[in-house]
C-alpha cells in the first residue's frame, strides 16, 4: 500500500465557526494505482490533496493519520513536511499557469527549486531535458521566460518538473479543467504515462469531469460534503454504482448520442449541506431518493462490500 | 431570423494596435426562432467573439449582421432598444454578471427602469413572476437575495428569467453552464431545450461537445476564426466530414468508450504541438475523401455541401480554392 489514510479530518476556521471541509476519510492507495476522486464543488476534494502537501494558516489538522510506504507523513508541521515535499509527494496546482516565477528563465526557476533540495541542477538536466523533449516541448524553453509559453505549454512544464525527482505520490488538481478537449486528452494521457514510465509510483488525479476519470483513472473515489461516499475499481463503479449519489451523478452526464428530443436527463435536484454544521446523519439524505427514517438518525458507515468496492449507504449495504 | 452574412472581425493588438488579429473570419449561418444552434470550437477559435457581435458589444469589419432583414450595425436609439427587446445574451460567470452590493433582482430592476417605465406594480410583478416561473425558479426563494446566498445555477437561471422579462425571441448563450455543477447542469440545459419548444432561438456558444450534442438541432463548428463544419446535429456527430471535427470527437471523454492512444499526428495541430503544415494541414485529405468536386465551391463560401444541409470547409482556402497550405497539385 503506497498510501494510507486514516479518519483524516480537516477543517477550515472562519469567524463563523469551523468548516468541516474534510470529516473523516479513510483510504487507501496502492503502488502504480491513479485514483481519480470527484464530487460536486465544496465537497472536500481539493481540500483532500491540499492537506497531503501543505497545511495552511486557516486550514486545521484536526484528527487522522498519513502513511506513505510504511513512513507517516507529519502533514501538520510544515518544517518537518519539507522533507517529503516534491521529493515524495508533489503537486500538479490547479492553476499551473501561474505556478511559473515570471522574474526567472525556466531553467533558472528549475535550479533553484532543486537546490533547495540538495539536487544539483548539472546532474538532473539530462532528464530534465529528455521529459521535456518527451511531452512535446523543445530543449530550448529552459532558456526563456513563461510569458514566452501558451497555457497549455506551461502546464507540461509545470508537469515535467512536479515530477522531476519521481515522487511516490503526485496529487493532480483539476489540471484538465481549463483546457480545450484536444490538449485535455493530451495531458490526461500523459499523466497516464508518466505513471507507466515510473516517474510517479501513484496518483490522485482530483477533478469534476467523471468522464476524464473513466479514461484514466483505476479506482474511482466519490465524495460527497466532506466524506467519501464511494470508492471502487473504475469499471465496477461505472456498471453497478451502489450509492444513490454516485447513480445520480453518472446518470447526469450527456454522452454524444444522447439528445434532449430522444432521452431527457435529469439533474440532482437540492444543493449539498452546510459544512458549517453539517445534519447529523447521511448528509445526502435531504437530495436522496431512496432516503429512510434510519438515514437521519445514524450515520452510515464507510464499508467493504466487496472486495475494493466500499460505500457509505444505509441502502446499500 | 437573426442572420449573419460572410462576417469578419479582426482585434487590433501589439503597440498602438499595429497588427491586425483575425478573429472571426467570413462566418455565414441563420438562426431562426424555435431552433437552437451550438457553436463549438475551442479557445480562441472566435466563438465568443461572434455572441458578442449579435449582441452589439463589438462592431463587425466586414459582412453584415441582420435581424428580419434589418442590418444591426445601422440601428440607433429606440431601434436599438427595440433590437434588444428580442436579443437577449447571458454570459459563462454567474458570480461576476451580479453586483454583489444589490440584492440579486437588482438586474429585473435595470431592465424595468429601460423598458418598462410605465408598467404598473402588479403588472410588473406579474411579469417577473412568468419569467422566474419559465425558468422554474421560486419567486420566494429568490427575490430579495443577495447574490452570495444563491447558487450557481439559480444565480445563471435568474440571468435567463431577466432576459426573458422581454419579448426575447433570441437567446445567446456563451458557456452558461461550464461553471456549474454536473448535478445543476443538466437543469439549466433541459431549460433550454423546454424554452426552444416555446419558440426561443438559442444560439449555445460552448466549447464542450456533448452538451452541444445533446441540446442543438444545428452545430456549427469553428476552427481559427473559421466555420470548419455546419450541418444537423446528428449528421456532424454521426457522420462528421472534417478532419479536425473528427479530431474533436474523438478527444471527447465517454462514459463507456475508452480513448484510444493518441498517435504523434493527431497530436500536431492540436494546441500540444502546433502543426508542421500551417495553416492547413486537412485540405489533401479533405479533397480525398471525396469533396473534390466542388473545390470551386469553396472559393466562393468556403464552404462545400457534402450533403442536406451539411456542410464542410477548408481551413483556409485561397482566393481560387485551393488550400493555402499546400500546393495546388493536391487536388
Amino acid at each position: 500500500m503506497s498510501l494510507q489514510v486514516t479518519d483524516l479530518r480537516v477543517y477550515y476556521r472562519t469567524l463563523a465557526g469551523d468548516v468541516k471541509a474534510l470529516d473523516g476519510v479513510t483510504l487507501g492507495i496502492a503502488d502504480g494505482e491513479i485514483m481519480g476522486l470527484a464530487g460536486e464543488s465544496g465537497c472536500g476534494k481539493s481540500t483532500f490533496g491540499n492537506s497531503l502537501i501543505r497545511i495552511e494558516g486557516r486550514m486545521k489538522h484536526v484528527g487522522g493519520t498519513v502513511t506513505l510506504d510504511g513512513v507517516p507523513l507529519p502533514i501538520d508541521d510544515q518544517r518537518e513536511m519539507d522533507h517529503f515535499r516534491f521529493a515524495e509527494v508533489s503537486i500538479i496546482p490547479q492553476y499551473a499557469m501561474s505556478a511559473l516565477n515570471p522574474t526567472r528563465k525556466i531553467g533558472k526557476m528549475v535550479a533553484e527549486l532543486l537546490a533547495t533540495r540538495g539536487v544539483r541542477y548539472r546532474d538532473a538536466r539530462e532528464e530534465l531535458e529528455r521529459r521535456i523533449v518527451l511531452v512535446g516541448l523543445s530543449r530550448d524553453v529552459l532558456d526563456r521566460y513563461p510569458i514566452e509559453l501558451s497555457g497549455g505549454m506551461k502546464q507540461r512544464m509545470v508537469m515535467v518538473v512536479s515530477t522531476l525527482l519521481d515522487p511516490s505520490l503526485l496529487i493532480a488538481d483539476e489540471i484538465t479543467s481549463a483546457l480545450d478537449v484536444s490538449s485535455q486528452r493530451a495531458v490526461a494521457q500523459t499523466l497516464v504515462e508518466f505513471r507507466d514510465r515510473g516517474f510517479v509510483k501513484s496518483m490522485i488525479v482530483v477533478t469534476h469531469d467523471v468522464s476524464i476519470l473513466y479514461q484514466i483513472s483505476n479506482t474511482l473515489a466519490i465524495m460527497y460534503a466532506g466524506k467519501l461516499a464511494e470508492k471502487a475499481p473504475t469499471e465496477v463503479m461505472m456498471s453497478r454504482p451502489r450509492h444513490p449519489y454516485t447513480r445520480l451523478l453518472i446518470s447526469s452526464l450527456p454522452e454524444i448520442g444522447v439528445r434532449f428530443e430522444e432521452q431527457r436527463l435529469s439533474g440532482i435536484p437540492g444543493t449539498p449541506p452546510s459544512l458549517l454544521n453539517p445534519p447529523t446523519g447521511c448528509r445526502f439524505r435531504d437530495r436522496c431518493p431512496l432516503a429512510i427514517a434510519k438515514c437521519a438518525e445514524e450515520e452510515p458507515p464507510f464499508v467493504e462490500i466487496e472486495p475494493g468496492h466500499s460505500v457509505a449507504c444505509w441502502m446499500a449495504t | 431570423m437573426l442572420s449573419l452574412d460572410r462576417v469578419s472581425k479582426s482585434y487590433k493588438v501589439g503597440l498602438f494596435g499595429g497588427t491586425d488579429l483575425p478573429a472571426v473570419r467570413d462566418v455565414s449561418f441563420s438562426l431562426q426562432p424555435g431552433e437552437v444552434i451550438s457553436l463549438i470550437g475551442e479557445s480562441g477559435s472566435g466563438k465568443s467573439t461572434i455572441g458578442k457581435m449579435i449582441l452589439r458589444l463589438l462592431s463587425v469589419n466586414r459582412g453584415t449582421i441582420s435581424h428580419d432583414g434589418t442590418d444591426i450595425s445601422t440601428l440607433r436609439g429606440t431601434a436599438l432598444r427595440a433590437y434588444y427587446r428580442t436579443v437577449q445574451g447571458v454570459f459563462q460567470d454567474p458570480f461576476s454578471s451580479f453586483n454583489p452590493i444589490f440584492k440579486a433582482d437588482h438586474v429585473f430592476g435595470l431592465i424595468r427602469g429601460v423598458y418598462f417605465g410605465s408598467a404598473s406594480a402588479a403588472e410588473w410583478e406579474r411579469r417577473v413572476d412568468e419569467a422566474l416561473q419559465a425558468v422554474t425558479l421560486d419567486p420566494g426563494q429568490v427575490l430579495g437575495k443577495y447574490p452570495h446566498q444563491l447558487s450557481g445555477g439559480q444565480l445563471q437561471r435568474l440571468l435567463i428569467a431577466r432576459a426573458l422579462l422581454l419579448d426575447t425571441r433570441y437567446l445567446v448563450a456563451d458557456e452558461i453552464i461550464s461553471m456549474l455543477d454536473a448535478s445543476t447542469r443538466i437543469d439549466v440545459l433541459n431549460l433550454l431545450g423546454d424554452l426552444k419548444a416555446r419558440g426561443l432561438g438559442i444560439l449555445f456558444i460552448t466549447h464542450d461537445l456533448s452538451l452541444g450534442n445533446y441540446i442543438s438541432e444545428r452545430t456549427v463548428i469553428l476552427r481559427r476564426g473559421q466555420i470548419v463544419e455546419m450541418g444537423p446535429t446528428p449528421a456532424v456527430f454521426g457522420k462528421p466530414l472534417h478532419p479536425y471535427t473528427r479530431m474533436l470527437i474523438a478527444s471527447v471523454p465517454q462514459l463507456h468508450v475508452k480513448w484510444g492512444r493518441l498517435e504523434a499526428g493527431e497530436r500536431a495541430g492540436t494546441g500540444w504541438t502546433p502543426a508542421a503544415t500551417e495553416p492547413c494541414r486537412y485540405h489533401g485529405e479533405l479533397l480525398a475523401s471525396g469533396a473534390s468536386a466542388s473545390t470551386a465551391a469553396l472559393a466562393a463560401s468556403g464552404l462545400v455541401e457534402i450533403e442536406d444541409g451539411h456542410f464542410t470547409g477548408c481551413v483556409s482556402p485561397n482566393a481560387d480554392g485551393t488550400c493555402g497550405g499546400r500546393p495546388t497539385t493536391a487536388s
